[in-house]
């Protein structure tokens, strides 16, 4: 009996997580009434990362180009090096490298901030004051996420193919012909691979959003707790990233 | 006042993140002509196979890419590939009897089309169509090729390698040499 | 010895509670009568702040009923019951203001939520409950720059924003010093008069409750142990209620909690 209870226990966590989301989802059309709350998020989740993001899709861009361009060189397919640069960074990195950042950055400050509203009774006096927290406090925290992740997973491959990255490298460094590269680019990817970003980096922020205000909602009311679900977050977060990466990618390139 | 400036900055986040979505769209997948600023003429012409020839490739006269494919289709008539190219407004002195190879960029490199120039006085203009081409090198037509020439040297050897090798052996192989197309 | 039951407000009756294995209420029946001050006294551990989150619904009992105003609390759907809970409001032990508000925000978060009141009256409101508390100003600052017994005056604000039939207090004297202890029992009892507010004390601070009380629950060990008016209170003959009254360390309440091995045992235990 006793060995089961790990088991059941997390059987149990997966149950409580759905129900929590299915009465986030009931409480989403109230929360977009009042969209000054969800703009208020959109900053903290979205403004506050765009630092990070744009920094490291710029490096992850030249490394790629770096990268590519001494493997590519030796075939005589420098050209290609757009191709390499872009079809990593749409179809993997983009989502999953902003995914990974966005929960370290944006998952890791809300789970935190809703365990310590919850520690300091903040959430138990809203619920007295008959408010709603989940409307209040953890829907606009939610569609925020839900929205901003997209957003930053575009940024993040416009800095790392073009602008800063993998185009400042190749073209500007390396020499590589500004003409080939885009068309090259042009040449091997299409409108079907920028939705499938949109699409991926959109299931990707539904889940960290989830999981961070979760184990925000869900802590212990002592600094141990909360301590305990920013780390959560991140270790969730990462793992489900990659799953749901895999997952992904196993039916849109088929 | 505060609420304001905080409007303005997820608003400016906002813009930002579509600008985003619509630079990679655009850029990235093929839906503009990158490049090809200023005016452009069409040009087509025939080909009997055109390989791995992909939409945006370039098209190139000496070594300089001067224009792109802008599409390729079907003769419903001959079945030959029909290919159009958009040249470069600029470069419009080319003359009519120029002939066309689709040739390879590298050993693995993507395929382009070459221009030679001929030496007719009359320059290209839109719509011109030009009729001598060269197809592309399909490899498994040009290993065919070379076997059949190989058996008919040495009958000896040719009794191994036959049965593997004739299948593939088309009896009609398009030749690498230029050929007036229809 | 029973209170004026003729009008009461919150009526707990064998209420039972329990947090898995602990039990914390083992049937016990509370009569709050409408504008009066009750008090709940008992020892630190008996689940004081536990009887608040019942009332207010946050909790489910085991068993037993809580009526507020003849309306069955549990038997309630949540939106029923975020209308009941506009008729009550709840002083947290922290205060718990929202940390991203000022002062003046925090007060006027229930009037924002609840009323579509125009600003300038919002404006007027709030300013009429920070004076009341006397902090009209520090409406500019934010929780963190206050004191702890400000962070409660300001509670006591917001918690009066939308003019409630009840208050709860939990624990509404621990931690003050002497003056902002007495300004608090002022306003408690001031409020208590100047709005007809029914009010209820959970504390285990004796000697300024029995102040202000005008009835006295004595809580232990999840069953109420007396109750009465302070007078009452004072001369119950309960050997527990002395011993709380008094401040005894060793008496019915032990000073050892309890253990299942005697002393002893613990420590050749460790020689073995």
């Amino acid at each position: 009996m006793n060995f089961l209870t790990p088991a059941t226990e997390g059987l149990r966590g997966l149950g409580r997580a759905t129900l929590f989301l299915l009465t986030i989802l009931a409480a989403i059309p109230g929360a977009l009434l009042r969209p000054r709350l969800i703009i208020q998020q959109i900053y903290s989740v979205g403004n506050l990362s765009l630092i990070i993001i744009i920094i490291s899709g710029s490096f992850i861009g030249m490394v790629l180009a770096l990268q590519g361009y001494r493997t590519l060189v030796n075939f005589g397919a420098a050209s290609s090096l757009g191709v390499l640069v872009a079809l990593s960074i749409v179809r993997e990195l983009g989502p999953v490298v902003t995914g990974l950042l966005f929960a370290g950055r944006a998952g890791t400050a809300l789970a935190a901030e809703i365990g310590l509203m919850k520690a300091t009774d903040q959430l138990a006096g809203m619920e007295m004051m008959a408010v709603d927290p989940i409307k209040r406090v953890i829907a606009p925290r939610f569609i925020a996420g839900l929205i901003a992740m997209p957003l930053l997973v575009s940024i993040f491959s416009m800095m790392a193919i073009g602008i800063a990255g993998g185009h400042a490298i190749g073209v500007e460094l390396l020499g590589v012909d500004d003409g080939s590269y885009w068309s090259q680019i042009n040449q091997s990817m299409h409108g079907g691979d920028i939705r499938d970003m949109l699409i991926k980096s959109s299931v990707f922020g539904l889940a960290i959003s989830w999981i961070a205000v979760y184990q925000g909602y869900h802590a212990a009311p002592t600094s141990e707790g909360v301590s305990r679900a920013t780390t959560s977050t991140v270790v969730v977060s990462s793992l489900a990233i990659l799953a749901l990466d895999f997952v992904l990618t196993a039916f849109m390139f088929r | 006042m505060q609420s304001r400036s905080l409007e303005l900055l997820v608003g400016f986040f906002v813009c930002l993140g579509i600008a985003a979505v619509f630079v990679l769209t655009f850029r990235v997948a093929s839906l503009d002509s990158v490049g090809d600023s200023g005016s452009s003429y069409t040009i087509t012409a025939k080909f009997e196979n055109t390989g791995s020839l992909a939409r945006g490739a370039s098209v190139k006269l000496s070594g300089v890419r001067i224009g792109r494919v802008r599409e390729i289709g079907i003769d419903p008539e001959t079945f030959q590939a029909v290919v159009s190219m958009e040249i470069d407004g600029s470069r419009n002195n080319i003359p009519s009897d120029s002939n066309l190879k689709i040739l390879t960029a590298g050993l693995l490199g993507e395929q382009y089309i070459g221009l030679e120039p001929g030496g007719d006085p009359e320059p290209l203009k839109n719509g011109s169509e030009i009729a001598f081409t060269q197809s592309a090198l399909v490899l498994e037509n040009l290993i065919g090729q070379f076997l059949t020439s190989f058996t008919q040297k040495e009958p000896s050897a040719a009794k191994k390698s036959e049965e593997s090798a004739e299948p593939k052996a088309a009896p009609k192989s398009d030749g690498p040499a230029p050929a007036p197309a229809k | 010895m029973n209170p004026d039951t003729s009008d009461t407000l919150v009526r707990v009756r064998s209420l039972r509670f329990a947090f898995g294995p602990r039990v914390i209420y083992d049937g016990i029946d509370i009569d709050i009568v409408r504008g009066k001050v009750t008090a709940i006294l008992g020892p630190s551990g008996t689940g004081k702040t536990t009887l608040l989150r019942l009332i207010g619904g946050q909790w489910k009992p085991s068993s037993g009923s809580i009526e507020f105003d003849g309306i069955d609390v549990h038997a309630q759907s949540r939106s029923e019951l975020f209308e009941l809970r506009k008729r009550m409001g709840l002083l947290f032990q922290s205060g718990a203001l929202l940390t991203d508000l000022t002062v003046f925000e925090n007060v006027a978060f229930p009037l924002r939520e609840h009323t579509k009141l125009p600003e300038s009256m919002i404006r007027d409101l709030v300013l009429m409950k920070l004076e009341a508390v006397g902090l009209r100003g520090a409406a500019a600052l934010y929780p963190e720059q206050i004191s702890g017994g400000m962070a409660r005056r300001v509670a006591l604000a917001r918690a009066i924003a939308l003019e409630p039939e009840m208050i709860m207090y939990d624990e509404p004297f621990t931690g003050q010093d002497p003056i902002s202890m007495g300004v608090l029992v002022r306003l408690i009892r001031g409020l208590n008069q100047a709005l007809g507010l029914t009010s209820v004390i959970v504390t285990h601070d004796v000697e300024d409750v029995l102040k202000i009380a005008d009835y006295v629950y004595v809580i232990s060990g999840g069953k109420v142990l007396d109750h009465g008016t302070p007078d009452e209170i004072r001369n119950s003959k309960s050997a527990l209620v002395s011993q709380f009254l008094n401040g005894e360390a060793d008496g019915p309440v032990s000073f050892h909690y309890k253990s299942a091995t005697t002393y002893e045992q613990d420590l050749m235990a460790g020689r073995a």
